[in-house]
């Protein structure tokens, strides 16, 4: 199938492109931008005026239930809604049932993708054995079947030595962490920031330390071992800081941040609303600010959905008893936008921390229209405003707090590998 | 979708009972004057009122509670009401029906009020925000978050003994970390106007920014005490020593246990509260319990004739008896 798609905006962070121009593609690879390369007669062409035309987006952070929760959702229903919101790649962490601990799992993540045909999935490999922090995983198996990276999702390694041993057993083979900063003990048993929602509401508190204690070892230990490591979903201004001052030392740390930590606050938090029961915990309005400070500075380098899906019980208990988590799919494109609008971020940061960031952290090759990636492309209406409603969402999880926000920008067309793997009704 | 104050319908009545905070001073005050006329009925040798005669009020207790339920049932049973006791943590929950089905259960009883204590805060707004139109939730206690008919019961004995809120410095002692008493005891004397209250606690009993709440913060107990009016005690309970929380009971004893010593510095009129039950010799020495200036039974007593009135405010029935009562007078008027 040779494809052009005519007259969109294209904006391709990694190459430094943001020009009004055709893309063809040819055999699941981009094959040239602007001009058709000599002998291309398109099968099919997409006409795209006034729209964007970018790579498609990378998620640092999803969880699809499967295995496992298959009432929570499935690796069908989660990469069409990926689909749906121009995400084409997805990195599942491994607290899944079972844990990707061993190649088998990893098999049947893959074998369950390929079924669904919508994204790519890149599963995340344990860090240790059943997540329990007690014994390493077989890092290398896990890798050699398809692991882009190791981590040990939101469950923290309490055992100092165990985490010291992951990342020598890491660094020997120069692979990639992914990390959740925090200290079991500071966070155990809390559901909220604690500071002044916490206190009035009475809800037991996560504390800014419980992040940066669990930082402040990790960074220590990766100074010492040399492994390369990627913090995902930071909270706290703090943390920010602290990520920033290793980065300046040289240490080889990256970081990411979840779409809603930039748009609500512990206020949000209400009279026990659910919703916005996540974790790490939504923080106050000083570290909101410092994460989007961070993200505007570069210190943080990529913006992931941290996708949680539930079913609806999830969330229909008194706040301390619910499952933390949003479905965060449908909302990860429009909300970076929206920081664009909010002056944050120019447009091409904006899609840079979507699309080339978390390619070059993953060492991946997507993220980019350069000629001869693969052609996974996300088209969306910059003008179009919609609305987040129940009614629309494709996840299985409709357990999220931007129900009834207006967002602008709307995806139209996706591609895989240069295959329309959505196309808007409205088109 | 943020969900405004859910307490008070379009018109400003109470609906549900669920925390003091978002609720105005004349609410509060109309509570107040509510029980002080219960309070009268309540000594009589007939204590029974016809107010509430033909509604069922559940007793929905998810972590055992005696006496609060008891003060409920009895506050029930004098408005005639029909009160039903269900113990849920030993009946449904351990079945492995969800809070949700229980609730809908006991709605398809048609009952008309249910009166809800749970040991996880929020417990009470999350049944209220589930529960069919016509029922009204009252908060018997939810986690750390309130218990605000308890805290409606101390301001009513504050009131007996001194008058106006307006002049007062109210200290409030013990473990406020884990404390729905003192939530809900700091948002009622703010709202009714004390311009001083101090909460008095190691760091280790308080929690995170309790000074946003809008009280005073002292470790000292003699400091904390000097010049004030009123003591409300917090009971402590045991585990807090396992929890790293404090080093041993006589310490905190030693520290913040009340004395007559240490009562000293108060204001020589200071009265004494305390929610119950009473670990003596830990929170205070049971000369000060047992004394002159302690009125910890008083609350008991009072308790009734506050959840009578809370009861029948958020049934409507003062409000529509008196609307009766207007609508009469405005047509002989005519």
């Amino acid at each position: 199938m040779r494809l052009r798609i005519s007259g969109g905006r294209v904006i391709d962070p990694a190459q430094g492109v943001d020009k009004v121009q055709d893309v063809y593609v040819a055999e699941g690879k981009i094959a040239a931008l602007g001009k058709a390369p000599d002998g291309f007669t398109a099968d099919r062409e997409i006409v795209v005026r006034h729209q964007v035309v970018c790579p498609g987006l990378i998620d640092l952070c999803a969880r699809l239930r499967e295995p496992g929760q298959p009432h929570k959702a499935t690796i069908a229903s989660e990469t069409a809604a990926a689909a749906s919101a121009g995400i084409t790649t997805l990195c599942c962490p491994p607290d899944t049932d079972p844990v990707i601990d061993t190649p088998a799992v990893v098999e049947l993540i893959h074998h369950r993708a390929a079924q669904a045909g919508t994204a790519r999935i890149l599963p995340l490999g344990a860090l240790t054995k059943g997540l329990a922090g007690n014994e390493i995983a077989e890092m290398m198996a896990l890798t050699e079947t398809g692991c882009v990276a190791i981590s040990n999702a939101g469950r923290p390694v309490t055992n100092t030595l165990v985490m010291r041993r992951a990342m020598e057993y890491a660094a020997t083979h120069d692979l990639l962490l992914i990390l959740r900063a925090q200290d079991y003990w500071l966070s155990h048993g809390g559901c909220a920031h604690e500071g002044k929602v916490s206190t009035r509401l009475g809800l037991p508190g996560i504390p800014e330390s419980a992040e940066t204690a669990g930082l402040a070892r990790d960074l220590l230990l990766i100074e010492q071992t040399g492994v390369r490591a990627h913090f995902g979903q930071l909270s706290t201004a703090r943390a920010v800081q602290m990520i920033g001052r290793a980065q300046h030392d040289g240490l080889p740390v990256s970081a990411d941040v979840s779409a809603h930590q930039l748009h609500l606050t512990e206020m949000d938090l209400g009279h026990f609303d659910s919703a916005c029961h996540v974790s790490p915990p939504l923080r106050t309005l000083r570290d909101r600010d410092g994460l989007r400070k961070g993200l505007a500075d570069g210190v943080i380098a990529v913006v992931c959905s941290d996708h949680q899906p539930h079913d609806p019980d999830a969330k229909l208990l008194p706040f301390t008893e619910t499952e933390p988590g949003i479905s965060a799919l449908e909302s990860l494109l429009p909300l970076t936008l929206r920081l664009v609008d909010e002056g944050v971020l120019s447009l091409t940061e904006a899609l840079a921390r979507l699309t080339s960031q978390p390619a070059r952290i993953l060492g991946i090759e997507a993220g980019s229209l350069a000629i001869g990636k693969p052609a996974d492309i996300c088209i969306y209406d910059p003008d179009r405003y919609w609305a987040l409603s129940a009614a629309t969402l494709i996840s299985h999880g409709h357990n999220t707090p931007f129900l009834g926000w207006e967002f602008k920008g709307r995806v139209t067309h996706t591609l895989l590998g240069g295959r329309l793997v959505y196309v808007t009704d409205s088109q | 979708m943020r969900q405004g104050n859910i307490q008070v319908d379009p018109q400003g009545r109470l609906r549900h009972f669920l925390t003091i905070e978002g609720l105005t001073p004349s609410i509060l005050t109309e509570i107040l004057d509510t029980a002080e006329s219960f309070a009268a009925t309540s000594e009589q040798a007939v204590k029974k009122l016809p107010l509430l005669r033909g509604k069922t009020i559940v007793n929905l207790f998810f972590e055992p509670s005696t006496r609060t339920r008891t003060t409920f049932e009895l506050a029930a049973k004098r408005l005639s009401a029909d009160v039903l006791n269900i113990n849920v943590s030993a009946s449904s929950t351990t079945k492995g029906e969800s809070l949700l089905d229980t609730l809908r259960n006991l709605e398809a009883m048609y009952c008309d009020m249910f009166v809800v204590r749970h040991a996880e805060s929020g417990a009470a707004h999350f049944i209220a925000q589930h529960v069919a139109p016509h029922v009204s939730v009252i908060n018997a206690g939810d986690g750390s978050h309130a218990h605000p008919t308890q805290a409606i019961l101390d301001m009513f004995t504050v009131r007996r003994h001194k008058g106006d809120f307006g002049k007062l410095c109210v200290a409030i002692v013990g473990d406020i970390l884990h404390s729905r008493v003192a939530r809900s005891q700091i948002h009622a004397l703010t709202t009714l106007g004390v311009p001083e209250v101090r909460v008095i606690a190691p760091h280790t009993l308080l929690p995170a920014q309790i000074e946003t709440l809008g009280v005073h913060v002292y470790h000292d107990l003699r400091e904390g005490l000097r010049d004030v009016d009123v003591i409300m005690m917090l009971r402590l309970q045991r585990e807090r020593m396992q929890g790293a929380l404090l080093p041993s009971e006589r310490e905190y004893f030693h520290l913040y246990g009340l004395t007559e010593e240490k009562l000293a510095y108060a204001r020589p009129d200071v009265i004494i509260m305390h929610p119950g039950p009473i670990n003596r010799g830990v929170e205070m020495d049971s000369a000060v319990a047992d004394g002159p200036r302690s009125v910890i039974l008083q609350q008991v007593s009072h308790g009734i004739a506050v959840r009578m009135a809370i009861m029948t405010l958020a049934m409507r029935v003062r409000p529509l008896a008196a609307e009766a009562g207007e609508a009469m007078t405005a047509r002989k008027t005519k």
